[in-house]
């Protein structure tokens, strides 16, 4: 797992059902796009976060293929709609393999 | 020679797009849609001779930019700040004691703290930056190793910190003990270095809100650090924002952590007293 | 050879036929766009890119795309090395089918946003954003 890696979420607690919320993450990560080289030349290979999703009781809601040009400490803003109460499940995966998780529980009121 | 230090200057500034760009913007900033920040104030007494009004750099940013520190999710910066209070917490050193073991939360004990380092420390007898602070933390009472001066570590921990005083004007005293330290920056700063042959004060002071290149030069000030910068897209210490900054005028520049630095950052950061505390702030 | 006024008058003419030239997309582009539509006709209409006119540093671009009725959305920057951004998949459970991140552009170049619908059809947005350069690069 590479260092230093944190994910945030933002989501809210409670929805009306059927209602569409507004999610936001950013999870801390390099994003190191192969395209630099260190100080003597040498190439730095890729290391990224090459996918995202996010679901709701287990359907998806987004899935995000991701390449080298998304910036260091990705970031993602989009909409789900929320029919009933339960989890949202955040997931990015690692080119090494690492997955990071998070989850936010929805109320419905 | 200063005929060819102005000249060097007259280069660097390509005055096309100065004329719709020579002054700060007329935005204002609140954090969440709820905590104000003052980012133009009158200038404090020390600095009447020369400026009327300071600005945060804030101000000189394009919308997109200023955007992100708006709100706390999009603000990069807090990230670190979340890193910064998971170290808080976390149990380091041969007095196995954490940060927390005797600061509490940082919410309760380190409120207005940012606010007003650099510092005199009696006990010490020197001034100290807030990294200073920290390090003396961790090697005299935690027993552990310092972070390195311009860490990521450091910047965590200083993000951390400087949330709990987010909104509070900088407040740092320029007399008693550390007027001599303050003098010393001040010398600093109005120092021409480098083969270009320019001070602080030649671009932050005398062409703050003129275009250097593509860039909209700021007044420098130092009340948003540390500063998530998207040219490099993690927080920057301030003592490696100034390095970059001499470096670029062409001259060996000081170390970070060295007298010199610390003393331009007393000097700098009293020249934003009463700008709010921004940190981590996001510019470019 | 020498080059008479009406020569280099004629060059110049040229050079600036050259630059007017429609635009296309580079290589790597034209395949990725072509993988993705299977080499479909794209609609003008249907999906919204939003993305600054200047952006005050490239390693930090905030774009934002929408297409309702969307399956997907691909996104693309024709001037950089790869020109592959991101592909977003819309669940059954996504609201308004719109996404926002933040990107890298390696300078002054196109951003290209594709949609593919329900119904299998394509739309196309472009959006050229402006990379300046920092002053000192301090």
């Amino acid at each position: 797992m590479a260092e230093g890696v944190k994910p945030r979420v933002k989501a809210p607690s409670k929805a009306a059902a059927g209602e569409a919320v507004v999610l936001k993450t950013l999870i801390s990560h390099q994003m190191e796009s192969g395209q630099r080289k260190n100080a003597d030349g040498t190439p730095i290979p890729r290391s990224i976060i090459n996918r995202f999703t996010c679901e709701f009781n287990g359907t998806s809601v987004i899935d995000i293929q991701m390449e080298p040009a998304i910036s260091t400490n990705p970031y993602f803003e989009f909409e789900a709609v929320i029919p009933e109460a339960g989890d949202l499940k955040f997931t990015w995966y690692d080119d090494d393999g690492s997955v990071y998780e998070d989850t936010k529980s929805v109320a419905i009121g | 020679m200063k005929f060819k230090a102005m000249t060097a200057v007259a280069a660097l500034l390509l005055s096309v797009p100065a004329m719709t760009l020579a002054d700060p913007d007329e935005d204002s900033l609140a954090i969440n849609g709820e905590l104000d920040m003052v980012t133009e104030t009158a200038a404090p007494a020390h600095l009447s001779d020369a400026l009327d009004t300071i600005y945060s750099g804030w101000r000189f940013r394009e919308d997109e930019t200023q955007a992100l520190q708006m709100d706390d999710f999009d603000n990069p910066g807090m990230v670190f700040a979340d890193l910064g209070l998971d170290q808080w917490n976390k149990v380091e050193g041969e007095a196995g004691k954490s940060c927390a073991s005797c600061h509490g939360t940082p919410e309760e004990s380190m409120k207005g703290v940012r606010a007003v380092y650099p510092k005199w420390n009696e006990t010490a007898g020197e001034v100290r930056t807030l990294a200073m602070q920290i390090n003396g933390c961790r090697t005299e009472n935690m027993k552990a190793e310092p972070y390195k001066y311009t860490s990521g570590q450091m910047t965590n921990m200083e993000a951390l910190i400087s949330v709990q005083s987010r909104g509070m004007p900088v407040d740092v005293v320029i007399d008693g003990p550390v007027q001599a330290t303050w003098e010393a920056g001040k010398e600093i700063y109005y120092t021409r270095f480098g083969q270009l042959e320019l001070s602080c004060a030649n671009c932050h002071e005398d062409n703050y809100g003129n275009m250097i290149r593509a860039d909209h030069l700021s007044q420098g000030q130092i009340n948003g650090f540390p500063t998530y910068r998207l040219k490099n897209a993690k927080l920057n210490q301030v003592h490696a924002r100034f390095k970059g900054c001499i470096r670029d005028t062409r001259a060996h520049t000081f170390e970070a952590g060295s007298p010199e630095f610390v003393a331009l950052e007393l000097y700098v950061a009293s020249r934003g007293n009463g700008l709010s505390v921004e940190g981590p702030s996001v510019r470019n | 050879m020498d080059f008479t006024r009406r020569d280099t008058l004629a060059l110049g003419m040229g050079a600036v036929a050259l630059t007017v030239l429609p635009f296309r997309a580079n290589a790597a582009a034209d395949d990725a766009i072509a993988a993705f539509t299977g080499g479909a006709a794209m609609a003008d209409a249907g999906v919204t890119l939003t993305a600054p006119e200047i952006a005050e540093n490239g390693n930090t671009v905030p774009i934002s795309v929408e297409a309702e009725g969307a399956v997907s959305i691909m996104v693309l920057a024709a001037g950089n090395p790869t020109p592959g951004v991101a592909t977003f998949t819309f669940g059954e459970m996504s609201g308004a089918h719109s996404a926002s991140t933040r990107i890298r552009l390696a300078g002054t170049q196109d951003v290209i946003a594709i949609a593919k619908m329900a119904d299998g059809s394509f739309a196309k947005a472009s959006s050229n954003v402006k990379v300046t350069i920092g002053g000192c690069g301090g």
